[in-house]
C-alpha cells in the first residue's frame, strides 16, 4: 500500500517557503527552509522586501528633514532611532543638550522600550500559540502611543527629537498622566506574567530552544537582549552612558541560559526597570526648579522663539533659513549609538560641510540577529523556527531600511 | 578617554607597522587606516590581542568618493565589550579590486559584506556566498553609488491585463529637483557648478 512505500523510503528532504505572507514572519520575511523531515538543515532568509533606500534618501535630505525617516525604521519604538541620529549630528556640530531636554529624551526612550517589549513579548507568545497576551499588551501600547501623540502630535511617526534636544516641552498634565500610568502598569505586567511565565506550553516551546553561548554572541555581533539573555551584562545605558542614564537608578537584567525563554524573561524584567526610570524622569520633570529649555538655544539647529520672530528681523531670517536650507554641519565622521530596545542601534554619519549628510549608514540591531538565523536554527524542528524568530525581535523596517 | 585612545592607537600602529598607514582621533573616536590586503590579519590581531579584544564586529559599510582614484572606502566598526572601547578600521578599494572577506574572523561579516556588495558593488574575495541581499530579484546597478540616481531606473506596477507585476522605465511627471542652497558668502569648499566659467 501507499503507507508502506512512505515508511520504506529514505528520509524525505524538501524545501519550504516560510513567508513572506506568514503571520509569524513578523513582516515581510521570506525564509527558504531546507528540511529533512521536520528537522531544519539550512535557513536562507531572503530580505529586502521592505527596502526603501532610506540611506540613499537621507543623502538628499537636510538634517532636519532626515529625522522623519528614523521613525519609519523600527516603527515599534520610533523615538529611540531618532535619538541616535540626533546624537550623531550633535556630536559633529558640538551641541550640548540642556538637562531638561535630556530627561524628556530619556523618558520617551523608555516609553519606546516598553512599547517595543510589549509588542515583542506578546507576539512571541502568539507565535507559540497564545492569543490573550497580545490583546492585553496592545491595550497598554495604545495608552503609550497616546503619550507619543500628546507630545509630538503623532502616534508613531513622531519627529520629536531634534539635534539639541526635543521639539517642545511637555505640558504638566501629560507628565502627571505618564506618572499615573507608571503606577498601574506593573499590575498589567503581572497579569501577562501570570499567563506566560509558568505556562507549561509556553515553557515547552521556549526553554532550551535557540540557545546561544557567550562565544556565539560575540562572533555574531549580537547586541541588546540577545547579549544579556546569554549572561553577558552589557547595556550601553550603563557601560557607555549617554544623556542622564548615569544619574538614574535602574538594574540590567541578565539571563543565564541564552535560550528563547531567558530572553523573554529579560524583556519582562526590562519593562519593569523602564517603568522605574520613567518614574524618576517624571518626578524630576515635575519639580519646579527643573523648569527650563528643552532645546539648546545657542545652536543654529534650534528655531527662534515665535515671540522673537515678531520683533527681530534676524530671527525671522534664521527661521526661514533653518527650514529651507537647513544647517551646515562641519566636515567629519562620527559613529553614535544608543541602546535601542532591540540592541545597539548605531548611526555612522559622514558629513562634508554641506547641509546634507554625505553618507549615512544605519546599523540596525536586528540585521546581525537575522543573519544568525541559519546558525541558530540548524538541527531544530520546523515549529521552533517561529519561536526563535519571535525571540530575535525582528522588525523589517530597520533590517531592510 | 582620548588619552586611552591615543595609547591604543599607538599600540595598534606599533604592533602592525606593515598594515597601518595612519591613524587619528576625532570626536573622541579612533580611526585607523590600513592596506586593503591586510584586513584579515589586522582584524584577527585586533580580536585576539589582550589589550584590544575587539571581539564584536559592529558594522561593515561602504562609502563612495567618485573623485578619488580608489573610489570606495570600506569602513569596519569594532567593539570590545571586555575593554569597553571602539575602533574604526578603514581601507580603500575600487570597482575591480577585491577586498579579502573577513567572515572567517567574524561570521557576522557574511551579511555585512553581502550588503556592501549589493549597495556599492564592492567585491569581497573568499566570501562563500556573495549574492545580493536587499535589492529586488534581478536588480541591476548599485543603488548607493553617488552616480546612481535617487529615483532609480525602473518602476513596478501591477498589470491588470497580464495579471502580473511589470517593470517599466521610471517616468517622472515632474523632474526631480535637487536644490543647491550654497550661498556665495559661506558656501561649500568644493567648486560650485558654473564657477569655472568665470575664469575662462
Amino acid at each position: 500500500m501507499a503507507d508502506d512505500q512512505i515508511t520504506n523510503e529514505a528520509p524525505r528532504k524538501f524545501t519550504l517557503n516560510f513567508g513572506p505572507q506568514h503571520p509569524a514572519a513578523h513582516g515581510v520575511l521570506r525564509l527558504v527552509l531546507e528540511l529533512d523531515g521536520e528537522v531544519v538543515e539550512r535557513v536562507d532568509p531572503h530580505i529586502g522586501l521592505l527596502h526603501r533606500g532610506t540611506e540613499k534618501l537621507l543623502e538628499h535630505k537636510t538634517y532636519l528633514q532626515g529625522i522623519g525617516y528614523f521613525d519609519r525604521l523600527d516603527y515599534v519604538a520610533p523615538m529611540n532611532q531618532e535619538h541616535a541620529f540626533c546624537m550623531a549630528a550633535e556630536r559633529l556640530a558640538g551641541i550640548t543638550v540642556p538637562k531638561r531636554g535630556q530627561y524628556v529624551r530619556v523618558l520617551y526612550c523608555e516609553i519606546g522600550r516598553v512599547l517595543n517589549h510589549l509588542l515583542n513579548v506578546t507576539t512571541q507568545a502568539m507565535d507559540v500559540g497564545a492569543l490573550t497576551p497580545p490583546l492585553w499588551g496592545f491595550e497598554e501600547r495604545e495608552k503609550l502611543m497616546v503619550f507619543y501623540e500628546r507630545a509630538s502630535g503623532s502616534r508613531m511617526h513622531a519627529h520629536y527629537f531634534r539635534p539639541g534636544g526635543v521639539h517642545q516641552d511637555l505640558p504638566p498634565q501629560l507628565i502627571q498622566d505618564i506618572r499615573d500610568w507608571c503606577d498601574q502598569f506593573p499590575a498589567k505586567l503581572d497579569d501577562i506574567d501570570a499567563l506566560l511565565t509558568e505556562n507549561r506550553i509556553f515553557k515547552q516551546r521556549n526553554v532550551d530552544i535557540g540557545v546561544v553561548t557567550k562565544e556565539d554572541v560575540l562572533a555574531w555581533g549580537f547586541s541588546g537582549v540577545m547579549v544579556r539573555g546569554s549572561g553577558l551584562a552589557w547595556d550601553l545605558r550603563r557601560s557607555q552612558p549617554y544623556e542622564v542614564y548615569d544619574e538614574l537608578d535602574f538594574q540590567i537584567p541578565v539571563g543565564k541560559n541564552g535560550d528563547c525563554y531567558d530572553r523573554y524573561l529579560c524583556r519582562m524584567e526590562e519593562m519593569r526597570e523602564s517603568v522605574k526610570i520613567m518614574i524618576q524622569c517624571c518626578d524630576w520633570l515635575m519639580k519646579e526648579e527643573n523648569a527650563g529649555e528643552v532645546l539648546a538655544t545657542d545652536s543654529k539647529f534650534s528655531p527662534p522663539r515665535r515671540a522673537e520672530m515678531k520683533r527681530s528681523m534676524e530671527a525671522l531670517i534664521q527661521h526661514f533659513k533653518l527650514y529651507t536650507e537647513g544647517v551646515h554641519v562641519d566636515e567629519g565622521e562620527v559613529y553614535a549609538c544608543v541602546e535601542a530596545p532591540k540592541g545597539e542601534f548605531g548611526v555612522y554619519l559622514v558629513a562634508d560641510g554641506t547641509n546634507k549628510p554625505y553618507r549615512l549608514k544605519i546599523r540596525a540591531p536586528g540585521f546581525p540577529h537575522l543573519a544568525a538565523m541559519d546558525f541558530m536554527n540548524r538541527g531544530h524542528m520546523l515549529a521552533d523556527v517561529s519561536a526563535i524568530l519571535g525571540s530575535l525581535d525582528i522588525v523589517f523596517g530597520e533590517i531592510d531600511r | 578617554m582620548s588619552e586611552a585612545l591615543k595609547v591604543l592607537g599607538e599600540h595598534v600602529a606599533s604592533a602592525q607597522p606593515e598594515a597601518v598607514t595612519g591613524w587619528d582621533i576625532a570626536h573622541g573616536e579612533l580611526t585607523i587606516a590600513i592596506y586593503r590586503d591586510r584586513i584579515e590579519e589586522v582584524l584577527t590581531w585586533l580580536r585576539d590581542d589582550p589589550a584590544c579584544k575587539f571581539t564584536t564586529l559592529i558594522d561593515i559599510c561602504g562609502v563612495d568618493y567618485p573623485q578619488r582614484a580608489e573610489r570606495f572606502e570600506v569602513v569596519y566598526h569594532l567593539l570590545s565589550m571586555h575593554q569597553n572601547h571602539r575602533i574604526r578600521v578603514k581601507l580603500s578599494t575600487d570597482e575591480e579590486s577585491a577586498v579579502p572577506s573577513v567572515h572567517g574572523v567574524y561570521p557576522v561579516a557574511d551579511w555585512f559584506e553581502r550588503e556592501a556588495f549589493d549597495m556599492y558593488g564592492i567585491i569581497f574575495s573568499g566570501h562563500p556566498d556573495l549574492r545580493r541581499l536587499l535589492t529586488d530579484y534581478g536588480f541591476e546597478g548599485y543603488p548607493l553609488r553617488k552616480d546612481f540616481p535617487l529615483t532609480g531606473y525602473v518602476e513596478v506596477r501591477w498589470d491588470e491585463e497580464e495579471k502580473r507585476v511589470v517593470y517599466e522605465p521610471v517616468e517622472l511627471v515632474q523632474e526631480y529637483r535637487d536644490f543647491d542652497f550654497m550661498s556665495p558668502w559661506e558656501g561649500a569648499k568644493y567648486v560650485i557648478p558654473g564657477d569655472e566659467k568665470a575664469e575662462g
